[in-house]
């Protein structure tokens, strides 16, 4: 009876010094070094914030430290839109001092909110007209773009003796019924560019008949991406696994290369293909957040983030395209993905004005 | 004989009055003390963070827009939200406890090979993130799935698929709270019944369900509050078709930024769970009693008879199906590269090139060991005085603390999260930027399983043997310390088990709390889903893999610490 006590507490005590001893080793021997000489000069630090996609290689941001002396913090939660509410509810008091990651869906928003601070980047020349979507006032610069497409299953097509669809009109054909699975557009950001794309194709009073046809052509919807790409496309290495049965999905035009890096030896074709003509175009950006403790630094992180080093970093770090014109893609990417020329597109205070209703009318006609 | 019986009561309620009134002083400071350091932990970690965001939503333009409630509250949409997200916690709560109550007694009566480990698997599901453990339930489930192949029936975005689900990541909480009081019932009282003439089930159901009584509704009331909030299960397994007020919430605060309607559904969220918490106070109060605890190690004995051979098969079949298949074809998904079975899943965990990180995947297993291990002590140092505080029943005000501290499982993880955000952002809590922060929020979910665990145990030690030790001048501290604490060490080692786990298994604080680089393995696990490729889900699935592991290793290690601890019981 009287050891036994003794031993239980002696347990925990362990279990708290082991903690503590965890703490004090483990927390934050890398950032400390950081925090301590944002503190001692004020300004050597740059902050990043951003959303969980956020990546880049360790190699570039160390040439981003040589080249001015800031070394990058990166703060990543949540995804893309809920990344730009925190952004907007701490907009008094910023995390950091750039944020990227803000798309045209959600640009408006985040411009409404007054989150950034006007700069011009250095190398904005190289960056096409077309994805400067604050070109009057430069409170944010264009970083990637992306394509949400649908993506198909190439066996599956070539064994069917099927030609896989092509255009936002095929995919209601008979020839595809039952064979197409999208995300929920309330849930999921893949989901909303379709019913976008949709939307800028068939004007505003016509992508709700488009979606009825999708709905009678047997169009499947789970709540997000992972489930719709990794579960029920048959296309994609994890799909196959799980027994997947949807040959076509709404995914991205890079899933085709990033389906066969890693893979050796490399395959002639990827298992995955593009239906080029049912893409919306999403581009990200990145602004100087409005309050920011290090201005320069955050200047300076923009312009690299512009720069061809960081642009060329990018594809296979977050699948997207850069939007430098003199930037050029790794060769997987030429090999493998698509090249999208005409997509689908909508001005962000559009999007921003008909979003909600498009949203509660998308979900009457195609979940009740 | 009455007049005897008058002086005998006098004679014996007199001393014993004032001794109470005087002990009744004493008591209710050292319960205030005992409270002050788990109330400031929920005001400061709870209340305030989520009391700022639901402000932010309804104080707008300066005026306060309680019009939104009358609003949202009546919206059609809404109330078949709630009505949902009632029922099917409510279904999940009854399926859970129907399958897992005989695991319960299997677990703690019954001595079978390899329990021990059996018993930390079933704890694995758990930590899972629900998008992960879903997608392997469709294996269970879904299209040439075990239920299809076997009997052609598909459950997948059905309603059964959730709440299977629901029982699959909830088994664990009945099996170790109800089983741990289980298995320090003293048998002898049942066996008593039974000589008595007491038929066996007779004797189960006047003995030991009532002693089990305040136990499975503790473990009821988790099930039910993890479930009222569930979000990862609904959408993988639903789909789009069904929607909890978790989802709502998500949706209303992270997607569509209407902070006012994310408040309500938040007040709303809150006002359903403090009526089950009203209804569990009400079931469980007056139905502790104190109990004879004895040594778990001398309550286990190997099956005899049919019956009992049949009960633990039974419950092993059910372990095997619902969570040892679904666990296996994550393992084997680890292992299945392109060019055939091998181990390139898990050296990729160990390289920095997939651009996922900028440290290597396998390094997320410190950090969640890390943050859990802080979060562990802080969930045991608040849930154990807290605990401490509740064992003497009180008036309203204690019980509304009890309520208090259960809360944090009915709120919703984004509700949380944001709120962190920003409230902690100024002196003297600027915490925004700290690590704290993720142990913090883990701790929150992790303080109630403590609380609950550890009350049942508490309450059933004889309020006498207290009385006996402070009779004989021992200080409360060497009471805790040398009665209650050696008979339940037990119960501080399961409670110290569900926290780790809880906390090694958080996500949806913790994926909004942004950190620079040390994400922990469940956010590392949904960063490598959210890519597609071959070897981006094949590191997710081996970093579940390992993820299994780790909890049941810790878990393993857990309870021997205990084994060790209450050997001479």
């Amino acid at each position: 009876m009287r050891t036994t006590p003794r031993r239980a507490v002696g347990a925990l005590v362990l279990a708290t010094a082991a903690a503590t001893v965890l703490a004090a080793c483990g927390s934050d021997s890398k950032d400390k070094g950081t925090d301590e000489a944002a503190g001692a000069s004020g300004s050597k630090t740059v902050t990043l914030v951003s959303h969980d996609s956020f990546a880049a290689s360790k190699q570039v941001l160390a040439e981003f430290t040589k080249e001015t002396g800031y070394t990058v913090k990166v703060l990543r939660g949540g995804d893309a839109g809920a990344a730009v509410n925190q952004a907007i509810l701490t907009k008094d008091h910023p995390r950091g001092d750039v944020f990227f990651g803000v798309d045209n869906t959600l640009l408006s928003r985040a411009l409404d909110n007054g989150l950034f601070t006007p700069y011009t980047a250095k190398d904005l020349a190289q960056v096409p007209a077309d994805v400067q979507l604050d070109a009057a006032e430069h409170r944010v610069t264009p970083i990637d773009s992306g394509d949400v497409c649908v993506n198909y299953d190439r066996a599956y097509f070539t064994a069917h003796h099927l030609a896989p669809p092509q255009t936002f009109a095929d995919l209601v054909k008979p020839a595809y019924k039952n064979l197409l699975v999208t995300e929920n557009v309330s849930t999921s950001s893949p989901g909303l560019a379709f019913l976008l794309g949709s939307a800028a194709t068939y004007g505003d009073g016509g992508w709700q008949g488009y979606w009825k046809q999708l709905k009678s052509n047997g169009v499947e919807v789970v709540d997000g991406w992972e489930q719709a790409y990794n579960d029920r496309f048959s296309g994609s290495s994890a799909g196959k696994q799980a027994k997947g049965d949807r040959p076509l999905v709404v995914s991205y035009a890079s899933s085709p290369p990033a389906e066969v890096v890693g893979v050796s030896p490399e395959p002639a074709q990827s298992p995955v293909g593009v239906a080029t003509g049912t893409c919306f175009r999403q581009i990200e950006f990145a602004g100087l957040l409005h309050g920011a403790k290090n201005t320069a630094g955050g200047q300076a992180l923009i312009d690299f983030m512009l720069g061809k080093t960081f642009q060329q970093d990018m594809p296979l770090q977050m699948y997207v395209d850069p939007v430098r014109k003199d930037a050029v893609e790794p060769p997987v990417f030429v090999k493998y993905g698509a090249k999208i020329e005409n997509p689908a597109t909508l001005p962000p205070d559009k999007i921003a004005a008909d979003r909600d209703d498009w949203v509660g009318a998308w979900n009457s006609i195609v979940l009740k | 004989m009455s007049a005897l019986r008058a002086a005998y009561d006098r004679g014996t309620r007199t001393p014993r009055g004032t001794g109470a009134a005087a002990g009744g002083v004493r008591r209710a400071g050292v319960r205030a003390a005992l409270m002050a350091l788990p109330l400031l932990f929920f005001a400061a970690f709870f209340a305030y963070p989520v009391g700022a965001i639901v402000t932010r939503g309804l104080h707008q333009g300066g005026s306060w827009q309680f019009g939104r409630i009358a609003d949202v509250a009546g919206d059609a949409g809404i109330r078949h939200v709630l009505w949902f997200t009632c029922w099917q916690a409510a279904a999940s709560t009854g399926l859970t406890l129907l399958v897992a109550l005989p695991g319960a007694y299997a677990f703690a009566r019954l001595d079978f090979p390899g329990r021990r480990l059996l018993r930390a698997v079933v704890t694995v599901p758990f930590v899972l993130p629900t998008v992960v453990a879903g997608s392997a339930f469709l294996a269970l489930l879904g299209r040439d799935g075990f239920t299809d192949s076997l009997f052609g029936v598909r459950l997948d975005t059905s309603v059964w698929a959730i709440l299977i689900a629901h029982v699959f990541f909830n088994y664990a909480v009945v099996v170790r709270t109800v089983g741990g009081l289980w298995a320090q019932l003293d048998p002898a009282q049942e066996e008593a019944a039974r000589m008595l003439g007491a038929s066996r089930f007779a004797a189960w159901r006047r003995v030991t369900l009532p002693a089990l009584g305040p136990s499975v509704a503790a473990a009821a009331l988790m099930v039910f509050l993890f479930t009222f909030t569930s979000f990862g299960v609904i959408q993988v397994l639903g789909g789009p078709m069904y929607s909890t007020l978790e989802v709502e919430i998500y949706r209303q605060t992270a997607e569509v930024f209407d902070l006012p309607t994310a408040a309500v559904l938040t007040l709303l969220q809150f006002a359903a769970v403090a009526a089950i918490l009203a209804l569990h106070g009400w079931t469980v109060r007056r139905r502790e009693s104190a109990l004879r605890l004895v040594d778990p190690a001398l309550t286990a004995h190997r099956p005899r008879g049919a019956a009992e051979r049949t009960l633990l098969g039974a419950v092993l079949a059910v372990v095997g199906v619902l969570i040892l298949l679904p666990l296996g074809v994550l393992v084997a998904r680890s292992f299945d590269t392109p060019s055939g079975y091998g181990l390139a899943f898990y050296r990729a965990l160990g390289s920095t090139d997939g651009g996922t990180f900028s440290v290597a995947p396998w390094q997320t297993v410190g950090n969640s060991l890390r943050f859990a291990a802080i979060a562990t002590v802080i969930a045991l140092a608040v849930g154990g005085l807290a605990a401490a505080a509740l064992v003497r029943r009180a008036g309203r005000l204690v019980r509304g603390f009890d309520a208090l501290l259960m809360l944090p499982l009915g709120t919703s993880a984004v509700t949380v999260g944001f709120g962190f955000l920003i409230a902690l952002d100024k002196p003297p809590l600027d915490l925004r930027d700290s690590w704290l922060l993720v142990p913090l929020a883990q701790a929150l979910v992790g303080t109630p399983f403590v609380v609950r665990v550890m009350l049942p145990v508490l309450r059933a030690v004889d309020e006498r043997l207290r009385e006996a030790a402070a009779v004989l001048g021992a200080s409360p501290w060497r009471v805790w310390r040398e009665v209650e604490l050696p008979l339940v060490s037990r119960a501080v080692a399961i409670a110290a088990g569900f926290a780790f786990a809880v906390s090694l298994g958080e996500f949806g604080a913790t994926v909004f709390i942004a950190r620079p680089d040390d994400p922990t393995l469940p956010v590392a696990v949904a960063r490598l889903l959210g890519r597609a490729g071959a070897l981006n889900y094949g590191q997710a699935m081996a970093l579940s893999t390992v993820l299994m592991v780790v909890c049941a290793a810790s878990l393993l290690v857990l309870e021997s610490l205990r084994t060790t601890g209450s050997g001479e019981l």
